[in-house]
């Protein structure tokens, strides 16, 4: 009875993250729209966006290799296989075992790799502009990630999401000052991962801007859809990762039936309503930053992370 | 060829199949005793690793086009010395093997000895060598104990202590520097399949002489800051070889930094697994000494695949520069696909050979909190950092190898005169392509062969093994890469499916577009240089960011700096401004708060 | 695991925010944000005392959060305003990877003070060993802008940060007698070593010339 729960609620999450993920970027559009004063385009939009550039014949470089048509569906790949590990709106799914931090970590690191290869396949000034580029932002980025996996190992004894998860709901560390500072850090660094502003200006086509669009300029059609909905199923899945780490509430627990499946899957779309609300009244807040200031902010937040962790060393000596 | 293949077997066969007992006594020794043999669970483990590597090795060695005659004998005599050095059961034995191991690697990189670089090279690695055994002679001596006994059984019943047991920890870890800091000289200058044995297997030899001098033969009462210094230098060592990684523009120069880089992880480990054996953490030491243990094994392999196929590129390309390389997916297709599986790997990215390793390591840093004394939990803290930035700058260094070498346009017209290599060499390099994917896929029955090898590092032999994935923790987090491949295959499926229906045009081909692309002008047949990015510029923006001067200053010309900065010291005490007066003041503070912490001086 | 209770959580807030502010302070090029830093880790003073005497029911430690707020929101940034506009307009230069090395440094010394702090023990020891090792690095960081910034402001800006650190331990310590009176010394301190830098040769110290 519990495996067919699991399994079900596997299947049900996958299909969730799957379909929300360009609902996800156009809401976050629209909004940020609203907030400039435009009425902007319907949150609809990038699915039929996706839906034209699938129809469309993709053209590729004379010189471009087998990568160029396999980087964008291994990208995917891995991106789906984080998006099955991370907990939405209920605990106890089938993978969740597998479900670990570091793995999703990885897996997202892989679909990154994926995407560099892709824009240095060409050979165009471009491609590795954007490549050098990108591979700097999760050295910076990543030392913090691990240093709030630290804290949330200290205070949940795990670094398995669906762990971690049940131990924040269950209320064990109850609202700890290295929790708040470790989730300041871990914010920072969706910002960094997702190349929102001020780390990066998405749909920017200014060559100082440019990171994410430098590394796409050679991908058309279906190659171009299979980056555009990479890059919306990872922001739905870092807010996925957020929601279930810092705000666990309304999850339903393992082993539950429909009606707590329903009621989670309120809560989740809530709090990924809350997420985006927040994210856009943050971008429109604060302007681009120059690249090269970059290990300024993430230093702040390897502070931030390293706080929390020196917090918890003191907190847990000998009694 | 053959020999070695008999080597993984013999391994693979004692592991599976338990362990001979007792030591082999040979008719032949030193003065003082019979020389002996003896093959535990880590000479097991490690010669496994020889094993795979020198038969990928000597594959490759067969295909390749032989070089002068005065190459060919150093090459089995390197296998003999690192294999007796492996199965030594006591101390002679080990320095005899490690002596005649270097040696033979002399020659290798000697071969060129027409070169100046070649001979230099030489000179330093010899440099090197006596080094190692300069530390390593006097360490075996101070572990022999009063009664001058030299094999490991006599010396595993007398444990140093006190001052000793520090002079054998620092000696041990000098001269295992020096081991692997033969890399970087040696791999530059030997032969394709040589430097490929020697970045495979040599750090797994570090790692092994490192355990077998510190976990085993010092026996476990030993405290647990034994392992700081380990995890310490393995850290910094890991940032250091990563860093280098990305500042080299010669491919064999980059790989031996990187290989050092992995080396550090694997060193690190092995001082967390010291660490929590001395706080009896029996299962965090297991998790610790696995990670150890499955970094070394997969390092080996995929470092050794990466050499073997960046040498085959300098040979059909003409040049190991980076910028003289480009666009050899085209012309070595099989070479590409391997090489990129090794790329892949070194970036521990799942569900390969790295992953795991760099999963076991990072879950046994972070749960370093445990050990209870606080200057140990911010070492472990920081020890994450520095873990996670070497491993993200090693991923770097990785892609911007790949790219440059096979992405992109030919970059010169040698370069684009390349062709694939014969078909031994193919099958030489996809042999160790295959066995990392098969080692990434089933980690978990590497760490059950890896039982025995647990039990002499830790004193438990209990794998963190559970159905085939790996376990960490009380309330585990597991990483299951059968699973994971699996979900990754599935969706596969669906997304190919899903594409067949929605997307069935094939590609067309067309010019590049590059937001405006011309083609080159007719001056610059194999393209515009400047069109492409350059190795040195791929590195620039990380390298910009973390704080590195354009040009990179040489150690060399650091001293006359340092003599010239002491000359102008003398004489400052009267002259001191108010800053460097504060300064002097907040120095001498934070030395009095220092000297508080010092143990003892409460 | 002994952890701190909620409102004890809460009274460490002001701390964390003040140390980070210390760590923007060692980064900080510019004077008119550094006089901004200074201006809101006086606020997070006044703050941390007010919640301290809340937890411990100490109302003597309202009045010390009145006098700080007046002395680091009001007197001190009006003092250094006036000091910046003497000195006129100076070039800021700011490069990339220049504060590494003093990040490092500060990163050392918070866990300088972490290190330091462990052996308290006794009842309500993780509360105390929190609060005094925010304090010391606090106090530490302070020491360090001192010692490695030229300027008057800057100097002003590490001895009003070190004064923070050492309020912050007393008003934590609980118990402390005239504490109202200690941090008045404190800003009597700053005021005399503003009005030294006023009166001595304004132009060249506020340029943080060779003579420091």
């Amino acid at each position: 009875m519990a495996l067919l729960a699991g399994i079900l609620t596997q299947l049900l999450h996958l299909a969730l993250m799957l379909a929300t993920a360009p609902l996800v970027l156009g809401v976050t559009r629209w909004l940020r729209a609203r907030m400039l004063g435009r009425r902007g385009a319907s949150p609809l939009q990038p699915f039929r966006d996706l839906d034209r550039l699938l129809r469309k014949r993709p053209v590729l470089a004379e010189n471009a290799s087998w990568l160029s048509e396999a980087a964008p569906q291994a990208g995917l790949v891995a991106c789906m296989a984080a998006a099955a590990l991370v907990p939405s709106f209920a605990g106890g799914m089938l993978l969740a075992p597998a479900g670990d931090l570091l793995v999703v970590v990885g897996l997202l690191a892989a679909a990154r790799m994926a995407l560099l290869l892709a824009a240095l396949d060409v050979g165009t000034a471009f491609g590795g502009m954007g490549a050098a580029r990108a591979m700097s932002i999760p050295v910076l980025a990543e030392p913090v990630l691990l240093l709030c996996a630290v804290s949330f190992a200290i205070l949940a004894g795990t670094t398995n999401l669906d762990g971690i998860a049940a131990a924040f709901r269950e209320g064990a560390p109850g609202l700890r000052l290295s929790l708040a500072l470790a989730g300041a850090a871990m914010l920072v660094v969706a910002l960094a991962a997702n190349a929102r502003r001020p780390v990066q200006g998405p749909g920017s086509l200014a060559e100082p801007a440019m990171l994410e669009e430098a590394m796409l300029l050679e991908s058309s059609g279906r190659h171009l859809a299979l980056w555009e909905y990479q890059s919306a199923l990872r922001l739905t899945l870092w807010l996925s990762l957020l929601a279930a780490l810092l705000l666990p509430y309304g999850m339903a627990p393992a082993g539950a039936g429909p009606f707590a499946w329903l009621l989670g899957l309120l809560a989740w779309a809530a709090k990924i309503g809350v997420l985006c609300l927040a994210l856009t009244c943050f971008e429109g807040a604060s302007a681009r930053m120059r690249l090269f200031r970059l290990p300024g902010i993430l230093g702040l937040a390897l502070l931030l992370a390293l706080l929390a962790a020196a917090l918890l060393f003191l907190g847990t000596g000998p009694a | 060829m053959g020999v070695s293949a008999g080597f993984a077997v013999l391994a693979a066969f004692s592991l599976l199949a338990g362990l001979p007992e007792g030591v082999l006594a040979l008719p032949l020794g030193p003065p003082w005793g019979a020389a002996s043999l003896a093959l535990d669970g880590l000479s097991a483990w490690f010669l496994l690793l020889l094993g795979m590597v020198g038969a990928c090795t000597s594959l490759f060695a067969l295909g390749a086009p032989p070089g002068p005659a005065r190459s060919l004998p150093p090459f089995p005599l390197l296998l003999a010395g690192m294999a007796l050095s492996l199965t030594a059961a006591d101390a002679f034995l080990l320095l005899l093997g490690l002596g005649l191991a270097a040696l033979a690697a002399g020659a290798l990189v000697a071969v060129e000895h027409g070169q100046a670089e070649a001979r230099m090279a030489a000179r330093r690695h010899l440099i090197l060598a006596a080094l190692a055994a300069g530390c390593l002679m006097p360490a075996c001596g101070l572990l022999a104990g009063p009664a001058g006994a030299y094999d490991f059984a006599a010396m595993r019943g007398v444990p140093p202590e006190g001052w000793r047991a520090g002079a054998v920890l620092a000696l041990g870890m000098l001269g295992a520097g020096a081991l692997a800091g033969q890399l970087p000289f040696a791999q530059g200058a030997a032969p394709g399949h040589a430097a490929a044995l020697l970045s495979g297997a040599m750090p797994g030899l570090t790692i092994y002489v490192l355990a077998r001098l510190l976990a085993d033969l010092c026996g476990p009462a030993q405290p647990s800051w034994w392992g700081l210094p380990l995890l310490a230098a393995g850290a910094v060592s890991a940032l250091l070889g990563a860093l280098q990684a990305l500042r080299e523009e010669d491919g064999q120069s980059l790989l031996a930094w990187a290989g050092i880089g992995h080396l550090g992880l694997a060193v690190s480990g092995l001082g967390l697994a010291l660490a929590f054996r001395g706080a009896d953490l029996g299962a965090l030491a297991g998790l610790a000494a696995g990670a150890a243990l499955l970094q070394a094994l997969g390092q080996g392999v995929f470092m050794a695949l990466l050499v073997l196929a960046a040498g085959a590129v300098a040979h059909t390309a003409g040049s190991r520069k980076l910028d003289r390389l480009g666009g050899l997916i085209h012309a070595m297709p099989v070479t590409a696909a391997c090489t990129l599986i090794g790329v892949l790997a070194a970036s521990c990215l799942p569900p390969l050979s790295g992953f795991a390793g760099a999963w076991l390591l990072l879950q046994s840093v972070l749960a370093g909190w445990r050990v209870g004394f606080i200057g140990f939990q911010l070492a472990a803290a920081a020890a994450t950092v520095l873990a996670a930035l070497a491993l993200a700058l090693v991923a770097a260094a990785m892609l911007r190898l790949f790219g440059m070498a096979f992405l992109g346009r030919p970059r010169s017209p040698r370069g684009a005169g390349a062709h694939e290599v014969s078909r031994p060499e193919r099958w030489a390099i996809l042999l160790p392509a295959g066995l990392t994917l098969l080692l990434g896929l089933f980690p978990g029955v590497l760490l059950l062969l890896a039982e025995p090898a647990l039990g002499v590092l830790t004193g438990r032999a209990a794998a963190p093994v559970r159905d085939l994935a790996l376990l960490a923790g009380d309330r585990p987090a597991a990483y299951a890469p059968l699973v994971l491949a699996l979900v990754l295959a599935l969706s596969g499926g669906l997304l190919a499916w899903l594409l067949r229906r929605r997307s069935p045009l094939a590609a067309a081909r067309g010019p590049a577009w590059d937001g405006g692309f011309i083609a080159p002008p007719d001056y610059l047949p194999f393209g515009d240089p400047l069109t492409q990015p350059s190795a040195s510029g791929l590195a620039q923006p990380l390298r910009r960011m973390l704080g590195e001067p354009r040009a990179a200053r040489l150690p060399s010309d650091s001293t006359p700096r340092l003599r010239d900065w002491l000359a102008g010291r003398v004489g400052w005490l009267p002259g001191l401004t108010a800053r460097q007066g504060l300064s002097l003041g907040f120095g001498t503070l934070v030395l009095l708060l220092v000297l508080l912490l010092w143990p003892g001086g409460r | 695991m002994s952890l701190a209770s909620l409102p004890q959580e809460i009274a460490h807030l002001p701390g964390c925010v003040m140390l980070l502010l210390s760590f923007l302070l060692l980064r900080q090029r510019r004077e008119a944000a550094a006089i901004k830093a200074l201006a809101a880790q006086g606020v997070m003073l006044a703050l941390a005392a007010a919640l301290q005497g809340w937890v411990q029911g100490a109302p003597q430690l309202l009045l010390v959060a009145l006098i700080e707020v007046a002395g680091k929101l009001v007197l001190l940034p009006m003092a250094l305003w006036a000091l910046l506009r003497r000195s006129g307009p100076q070039p800021a230069a700011e490069r990339a990877g220049d504060s590494g090395p003093h990040l490092i440094a500060g990163i050392a010394l918070v866990a300088l003070a972490v290190l330091l702090v462990q052996p308290i023990t006794g009842p309500g020891q993780a509360v105390a060993r929190e609060d005094l090792a925010l304090s010391l690095a606090i106090l530490l960081l302070g020491l360090l802008l001192m010692a490695t910034r030229r300027g008057a402001i800057q100097r002003v800006s590490g001895l009003a940060g070190l004064e923070n650190g050492a309020i912050l331990a007393a008003v934590s310590a609980g118990g402390m007698p005239l504490l109202p009176a200690l941090s008045l010394a404190g800003l009597a301190l700053t005021g005399v070593v503003l009005a030294g830098a006023f009166l001595h040769r304004v132009p060249r110290l506020a340029h943080g010339g060779e003579r420091g």
